[in-house]
């Protein structure tokens, strides 16, 4: 007989456990409903696999780990714990097969003396570790992923701000929280239970005079009554810098949430946790931490026992007996301490000055030796103490002092903003409490962290080979790495070490304190960051109108754009535009063109500086096309400029680039200029910018009648000129990016959809093509105009594209100037931007392709193919690239590799149509 | 029993000791005291600094040498990376310096005769656009050409070496393809280091922890040696190896640095069984991500963008990986995160590090290796070891001398995938 | 989430800002008298000091750059400044 329920009362839930199955009721956790059960093997240890019960009664639980399936998906590693019941769940064992109970693996266990702490160091040598990994991760992990199984990403990320955060609703907090409310303060108090309860209701205290549950229903009203804000089965699970704790909420029937919280300061009463004692064969089912056995007495009606020894060194424990015994088990108190009196007391037997010597029975406690006596038991609780839970505090870089009084870490000096109450302070009452920590050399098998089966023997492992520090000891042994993240265990680990090396436990110290303060679900972390919300793509304000007129889009440079229009193969449909482009008139959204507006007295030195040209020698109305470099001479970007006025330019760049260049313009102007002087203005999202491009564009851009006269000797290529558009300004820039005549046309947002409308309108008789991005680019490379970042590289400088101007005549500075001047700038052997023909009569070469040539050794790449297009219009396949000393070396054949096979390209100049480029005034 | 030792590991030593309850296991490494004086002192316990000491005892037979670590050893970045070993890199300099360590990992555990666990299970790099698949297929023939394995995969191949991932229509990036390199993968962080540490150790290097070098000794504009909180300890050569706290030696030394350091953060999952045999990045979300031999999921991303040498890093770049992987793994949203941490990496320009001479003649750098430091650990050893014990650079570490930044020279991976910086 | 106070939005959070330089580090010029180590210097070189540290940094929000006084290994701000130094 093991542990039984001591009513029938509550509704009955079902539920399996390993195929079996068994019933629960409302209000049960996992572990208390198997507790009901009698089950009391509920897994394998992670190494030795060796059989494990319920040890503890909330998130320190190390050993009952869970797979649930309810509703047909599956979730792994649940702390049976900690999770509520449900009806209809399927629960399964961890690392057991079949079951829990039953596992095949169990035999590992006779192998555990050749398998000791970091035993795979020492072996695994010959022939390879790739031998073993299969078997080895097979061996390893917890629950198995479901793969079918793809939660929901629908956590909401609430933030909140107050004026005091409480952590922890037990009597300490719930007093704290009350406090500050009635003094007017903002307050939030989060709690991890159901309801806020603390230690006190489990207990049975009484507090100011009340019994504790009424004590704390009654706070939690007055709290809410007073303005202030309780929020349950919410963990404070980590403090992050600047005093934001984050918080995960769990929620029925809806999705749980995090909360990012700035309070002005923060309460902790986050309480204690019992410690288990440690000695030979303290890990078979059935051995408890008391206080857990008092919880699922209190507040589940499951008796964890009949024949009970409580072996503890505290006064405490006493509770847990007397309450035992009350409830009808059989009950014997091992009491550690030489202190104690042997006694009887109704029900409870006391045995002063024990020593715990052996524990019977392998699949579960069956009787305990107690100072050479042996008792027949079911259940053995152990209580070695209290360990305030001071992780917050710690992780906001509090230190920590040693109290010899309770025997445990305890907040030292105060951290700003942070103050730490009730147990978590370390009031615990009067304990009593005599040390019980590892003793060096103590005999058998004295299980330190039951889930990663650390033991004794492994910590004197550790020490003599020279791992004594408490972060090696952690890496070697892997004690307190498992699920329960140390919190049963850490304490007696270093405990021991300092046993073992002769330090004090203050000397020996902690490892550090990170989030989270329990494991947190990814969904909870990733909130609704998620899908089109991870990175929102940037859409066209006449999206609807281009899917309406047939377009296929695919993303470019963050903007979501029409890659081609219609519904046949995209080869087929971009050649179709491409060769129409060139025959009548293409209509083209680039909306997303950067139009950066620079104005001001000194706009023209600001624009100056941020190019390789100068600009600001333009006529007004005329624009120019320029390189905006970085200080270390790398073409950021190229663009148009285009003056207005002397004191009004406007910069454009291309479309990914936009914010970059806005915040280097602001960067010069902030620093170098007179900030009232000279202003920047990104515009790029007011404008809307169509383009009519192509030997018919003038016809239809005159069919718009914008108010502007067209005449090529008063709008020539390369200037600009303000118009109307319905009543609102419209610019028309003569800009060209397929080297036909091409006009770009700026109206306000609010016109987009009319001129987009009028533009089709106009282009009809003209037999005008819609024209998306995979055309533009074909037609820009056949014309050899780069696209920076595609054709340039992170290396690319003004002169590798042949443009020497500047640098060789250009007198003031300007951005990335010196640059060009430092050796690797000068060197001869560097990548120039050229065009590649196919001289192997084969089909267009690879994007991506490198030239090579021998070199010592082999061979070197010298360059590689940056665009590459079957061009309909040059009648051949044209290619651009970037070629080491390709400028001098035109007309040379090279060798060119794609994934392993050899090609042969020529070459030749980047510009492989209508090299006069008579076309732009065609 | 007798007082019989094992020094050697085996599975016989293994068993041998098992009967006898382990008490015949050597420490790993001495606690010795500081002498006063060495051939070589080298600043940083970390994989660098232990490598380093380990091949200037094996390939030049100089052990009167000292590892000075001010914490414990192996505390800092080596044991906080995610443990990823690859060549996969643009320039030619690159792959010849990543591929040397690969190679040496290759051979590392016999050699070493400690398991580090190297698991060749292959890194995958994913492309999401017709433009990243152009990268990709720059990249593939730059390492073929450059002499390291590489494979172009299409979407297929990317599922197949995945099966989880999302390969939905809707999901925010799509697979095209991606980059394979199939000999790189990850190894046990500690177990380089520690490996490192036993084997230098058993070579006569002394490894002082606890330790911090407070300054330097300069005679004569010549560095003689360092100034610690055990003393002065004077020695021929010092190198440094110290990644992020290379702008604080830098400075007691009296120099500057071209590095700034940030926080990297890193998280695990709960272990569960095998779900996932290789290691993936996204290129969309920056994640990287692969499956501990533990079970554990552990994943990675970007910096913490504020210049930090905390060791910790804050809830919006967690967010932002957290959320990265499941864009990628939409099933392991079924897992909770159990641990979080985070290095101080030290960030060059361009992304390469920097091996060397430093400006005060006798002090050695090492250091710059950024995001990338695990994987090189073999051979920045190796390097930095020529350099002590010889003077010179090997044709490896040449290029990534500190002196490249005046000349403009940048080794700049990230500039060969076409990012002006 | 860390907070940083933009002289003219106020504090807001670490995802609005970017690192510019390390404050007081001027460029030199005209590019004909600077030599090789003097511009590297100004382009890559840097303190990175560990603990008090006086940078630059860009609320990308509103396009201000100005200057902040933080802690590098606590995190903690002490000063911002609008404007260039």
């Amino acid at each position: 007989m093991t542990s039984t329920r001591l009513s029938t009362s509550g509704r009955p839930l079902a539920f399996t456990f390993d195929g079996r199955s068994f019933s629960g009721r409302e209000g049960d956790t996992i572990a208390s409903a198997l507790l009901a059960n009698g089950v009391r093997i509920v897994g394998r240890s992670f190494k030795y696999h060796r059989p494990r019960g319920i040890v503890g009664a909330w998130s320190e639980e190390p050993n009952a780990v869970v797979d649930v399936t309810l509703d047909g998906k599956t979730t792994p590693n649940l702390r049976a714990t900690t999770e509520p019941l449900v009806d209809g769940m399927a629960v399964r064992s961890v690392n057991a097969r079949p079951t829990a109970e039953a596992d095949r693996l169990g035999l590992l266990d006779r192998l555990s003396p050749f398998l000791p702490a970091g035993f795979y160091y020492k072996t695994f040598l010959w022939p390879d570790w790739h031998l073993f990994e299969p078997r080895i991760r097979a061996m390893a992990g917890l629950g198995r992923l479901d793969p079918a199984h793809e939660p929901p990403a629908d956590c909401p990320v609430v933030n909140a701000r107050c004026d005091v955060l409480v952590v922890g609703g037990g009597r300490s907090g719930l007093k704290a929280a009350l406090a500050a409310a009635r003094a007017g303060e903002v307050v939030i108090l989060v709690d991890d239970r159901p309801l806020p309860s603390g230690s006190s209701i489990d207990r049975e205290l009484e507090i100011d005079g009340v019994p504790a549950v009424q004590w704390a229903a009654d706070a939690v009203s007055a709290i809410a009554a007073a303005g202030g804000r309780v929020l349950s089965r919410t963990t404070a699970y980590g403090i992050y810098d600047h005093n934001l704790v984050c918080c995960w909420e769990r929620r029925t029937g809806d999705a749980d949430r995090q909360w990012r919280i700035r309070p002005g300061r923060i309460v902790i009463a986050a309480g204690a946790i019992e410690r288990p004692l440690v000695f030979a064969d303290n890990d078979r089912p059935g051995v408890m931490l008391a206080s857990a056995a008092l919880h699922y007495l209190r507040r589940h009606e499951v008796l964890v026992g009949s024949n009970i020894v409580v072996a503890a060194n505290n006064d405490r424990a006493y509770e847990t007996a007397r309450a035992l015994a009350a409830a009808g088990a059989a009950v014997t108190v091992a009491d550690l301490r030489e202190q104690a009196r042997a006694s009887r007391e109704s029900g409870i037997e006391i045995l002063a000055g024990a020593t715990i010597d052996a524990v019977h029975g392998k699949a579960g406690v069956e009787a305990v030796t107690v100072s050479g006596r042996r008792i027949a038991a079911d259940c053995l609780l152990v209580s070695g103490g209290y360990t305030p839970s001071v992780h917050l505090f710690c992780q906001a870089k509090g230190r920590l002092r040693f109290d010899d009084a309770i025997s445990a870490f305890v907040p030292g000096d105060a951290v700003p903003g942070i103050s730490v109450v009730g147990s978590a302070a370390g009031e615990l009452g009067d304990l009593r409490i005599v040390p019980a920590w590892p003793r060096a050399g103590a005999k058998g098998r004295q299980w330190i962290d039951f889930q990663n089966d650390v033991t004794l023997k492994d910590v004197e492992l550790a020490a003599r080979e020279n791992f004594r520090s408490v972060e090696h000891l952690k890496r070697y042994t892997t004690l307190g790495m498992a699920t329960d993240q140390g919190k049963t265990s850490n304490m007696n680990g270093l405990a021991a070490m300092a046993a073992i090396t002769g330090r004090s436990i203050p000397e020996t110290g902690t490892t550090t304190y990170r989030p989270p303060f329990v494991p947190v679900p990814f969904t909870v972390v990733a909130g609704r960051r998620r899908g089109e919300l991870f990175n929102p793509v940037r859409r066209l304000p006449l999206e609807a109108e281009h899917r309406a007129a047939g377009a296929v889009f695919r993303e470019y440079g963050g903007w979501l754009r029409p890659a081609f229009y219609g519904a046949g193969a995209a080869t087929d449909e971009i050649r179709r535009e491409g060769l129409q482009a060139r025959e009548t008139v293409a209509i083209f959204d680039g909306s997303p063109l950067g139009k950066i507006e620079v104005f001001g007295p000194q706009a023209g030195e600001v624009v100056d500086y941020n190019s390789y040209q100068t600009l600001s020698t333009l006529k007004p109305g005329r624009t120019r096309y320029g390189f905006m470099l970085t200080e270390s001479g790398v073409i950021y970007d190229d663009g148009v400029v285009t003056k207005l006025a002397d004191d009004h330019y406007v910069v454009s760049c291309s479309s990914g680039h936009v914010a970059g260049v806005v915040l280097r313009l602001e960067e010069w102007r902030q620093d170098r200029f007179d900030r009232s002087r000279a202003f920047v203005h990104n515009l790029t999202p007011h404008w809307a910018t169509l383009t009519a491009c192509g030997p018919r564009a003038r016809s239809l851009v005159a069919a718009l009648s914008l108010g502007i006269d067209l005449d090529d000797a008063v709008l020539p290529h390369m200037a600009v000129a303000a118009g109307s558009f319905e009543g609102v300004p419209a610019r028309v820039a003569r800009v060209s990016f397929t080297g036909d005549r091409s006009y770009e046309i700026s109206v306000p947002l609010s016109k987009a959809t009319a001129l987009w409308r009028a533009m089709n309108e106009a282009g009809r008789p003209l037999d005008a093509v819609l024209m998306g991005s995979e055309a533009l680019l074909m037609l820009r490379a056949e014309k050899g105009y780069i696209i920076a970042g595609k054709d340039t590289d992170g290396t690319t400088m003004p002169h590798d594209l042949g443009i020497v101007g500047p640098r060789d005549k250009r007198q003031g500075e300007y951005a990335g100037k010196r640059s060009l001047f430092m050796d690797n700038a000068l060197d001869a052997d560097r990548q120039q931007f050229v065009g590649l023909a196919v001289a192997d009569g084969g089909a267009m070469l690879p994007v991506g392709a490198h030239g090579v040539e021998p070199a010592a050794g082999g061979r070197r790449s010298i360059g590689y193919v940056t665009s590459s297009y079957d061009s309909p219009n040059a009648g051949q396949p044209v290619a651009l690239g970037l070629i080491r000393q390709g400028l001098a070396r035109t007309g040379e054949e090279i060798e060119i590799v794609h994934l392993g096979k050899t090609r042969r390209a020529r070459i030749v100049s980047p510009c492989f149509f209508d090299p006069e480029g008579v076309r732009l005034n065609g | 029993m007798g007082t019989c030792v094992t020094r050697r590991y085996s599975a016989f030593g293994l068993f041998r000791e098992g009967l006898r309850g382990h008490t015949g296991w050597q420490p790993a490494w001495r606690s010795p005291q500081p002498k006063t004086r060495y051939d070589a002192v080298i600043i940083g316990g970390g994989g660098q600094g232990l490598a380093t000491a380990y091949y200037l005892a094996k390939n030049h037979g100089i052990n009167n040498v000292a590892v000075i670590e001010k914490g414990w050893l192996g505390g800092g970045n080596t044991g906080r990376n995610t443990t990823t070993i690859r060549s996969n890199y643009f320039y030619p300099e690159s792959v010849a310096l990543y591929d040397f360590a690969l190679k040496l990992y290759e051979g590392l555990s016999r050699e070493l005769n400690y398991n580090i666990m190297l698991s060749q299970r292959g890194v995958l790099t994913v492309s999401h656009s017709d433009a990243e698949m152009e990268m990709a297929a720059r990249l593939v023939n730059a390492m073929q050409i450059n002499g390291t394995d590489a494979e172009l995969l299409d979407r297929d191949g990317v599922i197949a070496r995945a099966p989880l991932l999302n390969r939905g229509e809707t999901a925010r990036y799509p697979i095209f393809g991606g980059v394979w390199q199939g000999r790189a993968g990850v190894a046990r962080h500690d177990a380089v280091a520690w490996g490192y540490a036993r084997a230098a150790d058993a070579a006569g290097v002394d490894i002082i922890q606890n330790c911090e070098v407070t300054g330097f000794l300069v005679e004569n504009g010549h560095c003689a040696g360092v100034e610690t909180t055990l003393g002065t300890i004077r020695a021929d050569s010092v190198a440094m190896c110290v990644a992020g706290h290379s702008g604080q030696l830098a400075a007691l030394a009296g120099f500057e640095l071209p590095i700034r350091s940030y926080s990297l953060q890193a998280m695990v999952s709960e272990p569960v069984k095998p779900c996932l045999d290789t290691v993936v990045l996204y290129l969309g979300t920056g994640t990287y991500l692969f499956q501990s031999d533990k079970g554990e999921i552990v994943v990675g991303g970007g910096l913490d963008r504020v210049p930090s040498y905390a060791q910790r890093g804050n809830p919006p770049m967690q967010q932002t990986v957290i959320s990265g992987m499941l864009e990628m793994f939409p099933a392991f949203g079924q897992l909770k995160m159990l641990r979080q941490w985070a290095g101080i990496v030290d960030v060059v320009p361009d992304s390469s590090p920097i091996i060397g001479p430093s400006p005060l003649p006798g002090l050695i750098l090492n250091c710059g290796w950024g995001t990338g430091g695990f994987k090189s650990i073999p051979a920045g050893g190796w390097l930095t070891a020529k350099l002590i014990a010889t003077g010179e650079h090997d044709d490896i570490s040449c290029p990534f001398d500190l002196d490249r930044f005046r000349t403009g020279r940048l080794i700049d991976e990230a500039a060969g995938s076409g990012i002006a910086h | 989430m860390q907070l940083f106070p933009c002289p003219f939005c106020g504090l807001r959070d670490e995802t609005e800002f970017s690192f510019a330089t390390e404050a007081g580090r001027g460029r030199p010029e005209p590019a004909a008298e600077v030599s090789a180590d003097a511009w590297s210097s100004y382009l890559h070189f840097g303190a990175n000091p560990k603990g008090a540290t006086r940078e630059v940094w860009l609320h990308a929000a509103c396009g201000e750059f100005f200057v902040m006084e933080r802690d590098t290994v606590t995190h903690m701000v002490t000063v911002q400044e609008a404007g260039e130094p």
